[in-house]
């Protein structure tokens, strides 16, 4: 096995094995572990500054590295027109700038503010640091090896379906510049660091607020339907037999 | 009619020393754990006064409550949906720590340890959430006391339209008054809480009415902190979950009042249901400002109505709640009595925890340096009756406090309550009711009867009378998820999943 087999085959493959299984584990069986952990209360003004940016550019730039991912073509006949290219790579580029400043505003604010610091972790500063080389690797990756949006489609929209579809191609990238392969690599450590930091809080945005009512009312005591029991048939007498699959609901109030 | 219940709270402000045994015990049960130093799910604020944390009130900054849209239809202030979710990142509205103060202990292992000196060793202040030294800029009911003070009750938002003579006065030292405002979280019936949480974290209990975070789903959005008028969801800092009084629901479980209201020193504090019709919640939050407290007091039901009875016990209550909903005190002093409001009415959650306003002292005037009270003894009793717009505390004061600025509400209140005190004066002083008393007590609104039932509950009520709290059958709730026997044996002290061996 190579180094390029190592790096861009197995390791991908085990990042994304524990960022769904450890996330999952996670998920249901810690889940007050699961917290996008703000410390605004603590601090508010440089927070500000650097949440807002380190968000919303990395949002926004991973939803364009995903369209290209998803529509290949479309990116492709985008960029045909050199306005539309120059537009599209600039935005790009003010964007990950935008988010290296938030980025560095964060780590900063980490490393500054006392009340801050009792909060940090020292995986909370990994997140920040392996942020900070992805962003400061990608804009490398934009200015010194222009278009990205003209080979990207051509090489990781393959790489990363080959993954996907479990028929690897790693020799896509073997012959990559360096920066470009540490740029891939950091991605699948970020995904890798993903379930066991508080980027997990990524899973449980909220989308769910768009449509739920606003008010909710929990009855405790209600009869339900069980789920081992089917809602027809009346609630079983008491003591008649242990319901195996309601024990892990945790006490008079459930776990969840 | 969809009727449930609710466990309320009552305070009667009239009886509150200010002792603060109320936050220490909820202090010492609750939030004594590491990011929650700062958190008083009870406090005492002293008003006017700028309250805890600083400016609660002021919700132009704070964002909290409800307010009516364009088309009268109920809006969170604090944001709509789509922009709850932009703002995930950063919360505008959300209060820092400075607005409630830095937790702060001091190093008691200083005065063991100092090297021998020639002079004494001191325990300086540190921060608890640094553990480095800090200078103590404010503290938990940090302006205690300092009712007439330029810095504190100054700033108190409730002045709003009170005469600007009358606020003058209020900072002479011969015109000062205060009260203390006793705060736990309102339990509302439309919480804005519940409705910007993103995560839907946070629920109301059908049963009992008590709004509590699950803390398992609660993602430190903290829109809860920001849309919560009365600043009672508070962020742990350390765990990174937003927490706030739980109204004791194990010792309601339990069969005991809430700690705060157990530990009361002045017997301020009253326990008891309320039966409502969650049908008119909407219309309660949602009425205009003047009728605010009348369309509550229509949504909370009188529990002997047979119609009510009925409904109730479709709706799943048993006799033992209606009979506690027919003792309850809560029910007296709010539906049946009429002398007690919620806080803030304006701010459309419909609090379901209620005041009773304070009276003021006795009208004097100052002579030569003298307090005195310039009245024949025969006058003396009726002159605050007769001049409420004297009273040391304003009416649009406390209007603004418990009425959304309604002065009508509030007046009708204080006089029922000079009526009673009135009465039971004369009762003791001269042995028996006069003709006077008798008129007095019905241009109150009020009869012998009633007033003496005020009387009784107000100064002489047993632990029983002031708690009235209804079995809740937990057993019951055990049932719906698991064999009851077995349940009995898994779940102890402390556990909330089974204990299994080597987990």
């Amino acid at each position: 096995m190579n180094w390029n087999t190592l790096l861009f085959l197995v390791f991908p493959y085990v990042a994304l094995a524990l960022a769904v299984v450890v996330s999952i584990l996670r998920m249901r069986g810690r889940p007050f572990s699961v917290s996008a952990q703000s410390s605004q209360l603590l601090e508010s003004r440089k927070l500000y500054f650097g949440s807002t940016a380190m968000h919303w550019g990395l949002v926004l730039i991973l939803g364009a590295h995903l369209l290209a991912v998803l529509l290949p073509k479309g990116l492709l006949l985008w960029s045909a027109v050199p306005l539309r290219l120059y537009l599209l790579e600039i935005t790009g580029l003010a964007l990950a700038l935008w988010a290296g400043v938030g980025v560095w505003i964060l780590l900063a604010r980490r490393l500054s503010e006392a009340r801050i610091r009792v909060v940090s972790t020292p995986m909370d500063y990994v997140v920040l640091l392996l942020l900070l080389v992805s962003i400061i690797t990608g804009i490398i990756t934009a200015s010194a090896y222009r278009f990205g949006s003209y080979w990207f489609p051509a090489v990781f929209t393959p790489y990363l379906w080959s993954l996907f579809t479990l028929q690897p191609r790693p020799e896509l990238v073997a012959d990559l510049p360096f920066w470009i392969q540490f740029h891939v690599f950091n991605f699948w450590l970020l995904v890798a660091v993903f379930p066991f930091s508080r980027l997990i809080h990524i899973v449980t945005v909220p989308l769910g607020y768009l449509w739920r009512p606003w008010q909710i009312v929990i009855w405790l005591r209600r009869k339900r339907p069980l789920r081992a029991t089917p809602p027809a048939v009346p609630h079983p007498a008491p003591a008649s037999k242990p319901q195996p699959a309601l024990q892990d609901k945790g006490g008079s109030y459930g776990s969840d | 009619m969809n009727v449930r219940a609710h466990m309320s709270m009552l305070f009667h402000l009239d009886k509150c020393i200010g002792c603060h045994t109320c936050s220490v015990a909820c202090k010492n049960l609750w939030t004594d754990r590491k990011g929650t130093e700062y958190m008083w799910w009870n406090n005492v604020e002293t008003r006017p006064g700028a309250g805890y944390p600083t400016g609660w009130e002021e919700q132009e900054r704070f964002q909290g409550g409800w307010e009516l849209g364009k088309n009268g239809e109920l809006e969170l202030r604090l944001h709509s949906r789509a922009r709850g979710l932009s703002r995930l990142f950063f919360n505008p509205a959300l209060p820092t720590l400075d607005d409630y103060y830095e937790p702060y202990t001091f190093r008691y292992q200083d005065l063991f340890n100092a090297p021998e000196g020639n002079d004494q060793p001191t325990a300086i202040p540190i921060s608890m959430v640094t553990g480095e030294p800090i200078q103590i800029q404010a503290g938990p009911s940090w302006d205690d006391d300092l009712g007439g003070s330029n810095l504190y009750a100054k700033n108190d938002p409730n002045w709003e339209g009170v005469d600007p003579d009358i606020q003058a006065q209020m900072h002479e030292i011969e015109r000062v008054v205060f009260n203390y405002l006793p705060r736990i979280c309102n339990h509302c019936l439309n919480p804005a809480c519940v409705a910007a949480c993103p995560s839907g974290a946070i629920y109301k209990r059908a049963e009992d009415g008590v709004v509590l975070v699950n803390e398992n789903k609660c993602k430190a959005w903290r829109m809860c902190v920001a849309a919560c008028p009365y600043k009672k969801v508070y962020y742990n800092w350390s765990t990174g979950k937003s927490e706030k009084c739980i109204l004791c629901f194990p010792r309601l479980e339990t069969g005991q009042a809430p700690a705060c209201a157990h530990s009361c020193v002045g017997r301020i504090r009253y326990m008891g249901v309320l039966l409502y019709d969650a049908d008119k919640i909407y219309a309660a939050a949602s009425a205009p400002e003047e009728r605010l407290v009348e369309a509550q007091r229509e949504a909370i039901l009188d529990p002997f109505d047979p119609a009510v009875i009925a409904a109730a016990k479709e709706g799943g209550l048993d006799d033992e709640w209606i009979k506690a909903a027919q003792n309850s005190p809560a029910y007296k002093f709010v539906k049946l009595w009429k002398l007690a409001l919620p806080l803030h009415p304006e701010y459309r959650t419909v609090a379901m925890m209620f005041y009773i306003p304070p009276l003021s002292p006795i009208v004097s005037t100052l002579e030569r340096g003298l307090i005195k009270l310039d009245l024949p003894p025969e006058r003396m009793d009726f002159e605050l009756f007769e001049n409420l717009d004297k009273a040391r505390l304003p009416l649009e004061y406390l209007a603004n406090m418990f009425a959304a600025g309604n002065v009508a509400l509030i007046e009708p209140i204080l006089k029922k309550m000079l009526a009673v005190r009135i009465l039971k004066r004369r009762q003791s002083v001269y042995g028996e009711v006069d003709a006077q008393t008798l008129a007095l007590l019905e241009a109150a609104g009020t009869n012998l009867e009633e007033a003496e039932a005020i009387y009784r509950l107000t100064t002489l009520p047993t632990l029983e009378e002031r708690f009235v709290i209804p079995p809740y059958h937990r057993e019951a709730a055990a049932e719906l998820y698991n064999d009851p026997l077995a349940h009995k044996g898994e779940v102890g002290l402390g556990y909330i999943q089974p204990p299994r061996r080597g987990e």
